[in-house]
């Protein structure tokens, strides 16, 4: 602070005495604040870089997998060695197909599986390759018997071991008993890799498999489905249910003692552990109702109890924003209070509903501990075909993952992060757009 | 919104109405996380091999958890099979009972190792259980009279081992692993540091000394693990003079970065397991209710699956994972139990 604007009297008329109002120092606490928050954001930014980072660096492998293309020979020894098969069609699920794939490989490798003296090597051999051929292999087979006798080239999954491998994800150093890929099997698929006939591919699996206890055959496709099916049942029952509760409470419902309890009771819903709603739907649904175990339908209807509140004080804020001048307008025009809600105030509160409800699905999206007790926290390897068959769910799917011991599945658990981020961008992004699209302003 | 609100209202009566009828057609699994790598093996091959049974669904949550939703009733609502790291307790079979659920069969189906391990850059740790009760107990006696556990470091134990500060990551009380580090090592250790009998001497019956034997110190030096051996492995990770307590499965899973302790000089591998050499194992278990046996399609199936040799035999996917195998009559018996329909 300069001594003249302090000592006023000292220059005579010319300049007027100055108050101190504290200008620099109200300059000074703006300027600090201002870099608190910065401070603040930057801090927020820095653990989300840091959380993509980890997420990013760890889990971008898992949408590569190795894959080996082979020359399979689809012989009828191996497959249908009695030739029963135009009489029992069960002769073709059952056959030995894991074996036409070793046998692929052995003669990639220039190996005589009939020698006695290879068999360590045959063994050796046989676990390069994943156990996932045997459905992949007979699913060629059923499609088209004619392949019987014939050999074409196929597309054949390496094992676990070898991809995590592949990936330089095993440290090699270590002595060779330690790690679960031989030596042998390095100098293979290091020779393979040379050859071009083992290469990285990008990973379809990772969105179409079921889960599965070989990291090279799991993916999250039955999660997504049975988070798809939930997310429907969710929107289908809490939409409706929330705005008709909500509209009825701002619009109509007169405020007394038994309004007020219903809102602190709605508002303490939305807080509620979400284990909570898990417990509920074990009671209700499952022990009651008697609807099935782990289905995607009950799942759906724990989580539409736990979107309920955020959905019902969304949509409040929503028509409470609406102004009053407007449903004043349309009374005055002779409209009747269904009228004036329907017609005039629920379309200018439609953005704000809409985005509390995406909001709540984002929310319902990535919840695991309510799923837990209702048998959704699960090992399902098939498609569930309706939301009555048993399914899990995105989140759950990584949960499990992050519990496995096998190397492979840490990319993988990474990789499904990456998709349910992907997933809850999507839906974050869309509420945001409806936002600005619909939103008007007074 | 009309279409809408008539569309959930036909979804939640449909739910209800075919929920109620349909019986399953798939098996339904629950229970122990030691198992579930194992009954997933088996599941996965199963549906593989029978493309006519859907693959069955397995649940994990525990085996306390996995039991407790097996004792809930008969029926297809409540599950068929029950994993569990642990037998079947009395208080579990009399609450089963209660829910008509009278007929169990118990499955073991091999024996599973824990394990001490540290980080791979380590030093040999060479353990025997007076070590571990000695290093981990809340109280142990020092000239005649029970104190507060006063080791700070492993070579305070034991000369022998390494001069660590002592770190131990050990299975949570929820965990089935932890019966069985208390009754194999802490007791055990407590037993032939001879701190039992001074217990016992100083007038406590005979349960509260055990009960003081398997109590673990609180001071920070042995830490519970809630969760599964990947948080083990974490923490082992991150420091590396901890020493933590695996299944011999995920040890080996996981070799290029543990380092393996022996217990009593011997090295744990499914080998000394199944020869009964290492001390610290445990046998493993499924249960089945008898009443969905022939109502539950693929049931039955799945059962044999699992006790075949294939599944479990010496060399199976089971083994190679980390099962210890039951020695061979051991197997034949469970084979011809089942087939029998012994009941616990």
């Amino acid at each position: 602070m300069s001594d003249v604007t302090t000592t006023p009297g000292l220059v005579s008329g010319t300049t007027q005495p100055k108050r101190d109002i504290g200008i620099k120092k109200r300059y000074a606490a703006e300027r600090r604040f201002k870099l608190y928050g910065l401070l603040a954001i930057s801090i927020g930014i820095l653990f989300l870089l840091l959380l993509m980072w980890s997420v990013i660096s760890k889990g971008y492998t898992a949408f590569q997998q190795t894959a080996i293309n082979l020359p399979i020979t689809f012989s009828e020894d191996i497959i249908d060695p009695k030739k029963e098969r135009a009489t029992n069609p069960q002769v073709l699920m059952m056959a030995n197909y894991p074996r036409l794939a070793r046998d692929g490989l052995l003669a990639e490798l220039g190996i005589d599986p009939t020698d006695k003296k290879n068999r360590k090597l045959v063994r050796a051999a046989g676990k390069m390759v994943s156990a996932g051929s045997r459905v992949q292999l007979r699913e060629l087979v059923v499609a088209d018997p004619s392949l019987i006798g014939k050999t074409i080239p196929v597309w054949v999954l390496a094992s676990g071991d070898v991809d995590s491998a592949f990936k330089g994800q095993v440290d090699l150093s270590v002595e060779e008993k330690r790690r679960k890929i031989s030596d042998q099997q390095v100098a293979w698929m290091n020779q393979l890799a040379e050859d071009g006939t083992l290469v990285k591919r990008f990973n379809t699996g990772l969105f179409t498999f079921g889960a599965s206890s070989r990291p090279e055959t799991a993916g999250v496709g039955v999660a997504i489905i049975g988070s798809l099916y939930m997310m429907l049942i969710v929107l289908v029952l809490a939409l409706p249910i929330g705005v008709a509760a909500s509209i009825y409470l701002e619009e109509f419902a007169p405020k007394n003692r038994w309004t007020d309890m219903i809102e602190v009771n709605i508002n303490n819903l939305a807080a509620v552990p979400s284990i909570v709603f898990g417990l509920l739907g074990l009671a209700v649904f499952i022990n009651f109702a008697g609807l099935p175990r782990s289905a995607s339908l009950v799942g759906g209807l724990v989580l539409t109890l736990m979107t309920l509140p955020t959905i019902i004080i969304a949509t409040r804020a929503a028509l409470k924003a609406v102004p009053p001048s407007i449903r004043a307008a349309a009374l005055g025009v002779g409209a009747s209070r269904t009228q004036m809600v329907f017609h005039h105030v629920l379309p200018l509160a439609a953005p704000g509903i809409l985005t509390g409800t995406i909001i709540g699905l984002a929310q319902a999206l990535g919840e695991t501990a309510p799923l837990l007790l209702i048998g959704m926290v699960a090992f399902v390897v098939g498609y569930p075909s309706s939301p009555m068959d048993p399914a899990t769910a995105l989140p759950v799917q990584i949960f499990m993952w992050a519990n496995e011991a096998e190397r492979g599945f840490v990319e993988r658990t990474s990789g499904a992060i990456i998709i349910l981020l992907g997933f809850l961008a999507v839906m974050n992004i869309t509420a945001i757009l409806l936002r600005r699209r619909f939103e008007r302003r007074w | 919104m009309k279409t809408l609100t008539y569309t959930a209202a036909m979804l939640v009566a449909s739910a209800a109405l075919t929920g109620a009828a349909s019986a399953r057609d798939q098996v339904q699994i629950a229970g122990s996380s030691t198992v579930l790598p194992y009954a997933k093996i088996v599941a996965e091959s199963f549906g593989e091999v029978f493309p006519s049974f859907k693959t069955p669904i397995v649940e994990s949550g525990g085996s306390s958890g996995g039991l407790k939703e097996f004792c809930r009733g008969v029926g297809p609502q409540t599950i068929d099979i029950a994993n569990s790291s642990r037998s079947i307790r009395e208080s579990e079979i009399a609450a089963c009972a209660e829910n008509g659920v009278t007929e169990i069969q118990e499955i073991r189906i091999g024996y599973d190792g824990i394990v001490f391990a540290t980080d791979i850059d380590g030093p040999d740790f060479e353990l025997t259980p007076k070590d571990v009760y000695l290093a981990l107990a809340s109280q142990i006696v020092v000239d005649g009279k029970a104190v507060a556990n006063p080791n700070v470091k492993w070579s305070d134990v034991n000369p022998d081992l390494p001069d660590w500060d002592i770190t131990a990551y050990i299975p949570g009380e929820k965990h089935g692993t932890r019966e069985v580090f208390e009754d194999k090592l802490l007791e055990i250790g407590c037993e032939e540091a001879g701190d039992k009998q001074v217990h016992m001497d100083g007038g406590m019956d005979k349960k509260a000394a055990g009960k003081a034997c398997i109590a673990v110190r609180k001071d920070g030096r042995a830490v519970d693990i809630d969760g599964d051996y990947t948080e083990t492995l974490a923490r082992v990770d991150s420091n590396k003079t901890g020493v933590g307590v695996f299944g011999l499965a995920f040890y080996e899973n996981n070799a290029d970065k543990l380092k393996v302790a022996t217990v009593n000089d011997v090295t744990p591998d499914t080998e000394t397991i199944a020869a009964g050499e290492y001390p610290v194992s445990r046998p493993l278990f499924f249960y089945v209710k008898k009443a969905h046996l022939g109502v539950i399609p693929g049931l039955k199936e799945y059962v044999e699956f699992f006790t075949s040799d294939q599944m479990i035999g010496p060399d199976s996917p089971l083994a190679e994972y980390g099962l210890v195998s039951a020695p061979d009559e051991e197997r034949d018996e469970i084979r011809e139990n089942f087939a029998d329909g012994k009941l616990l």
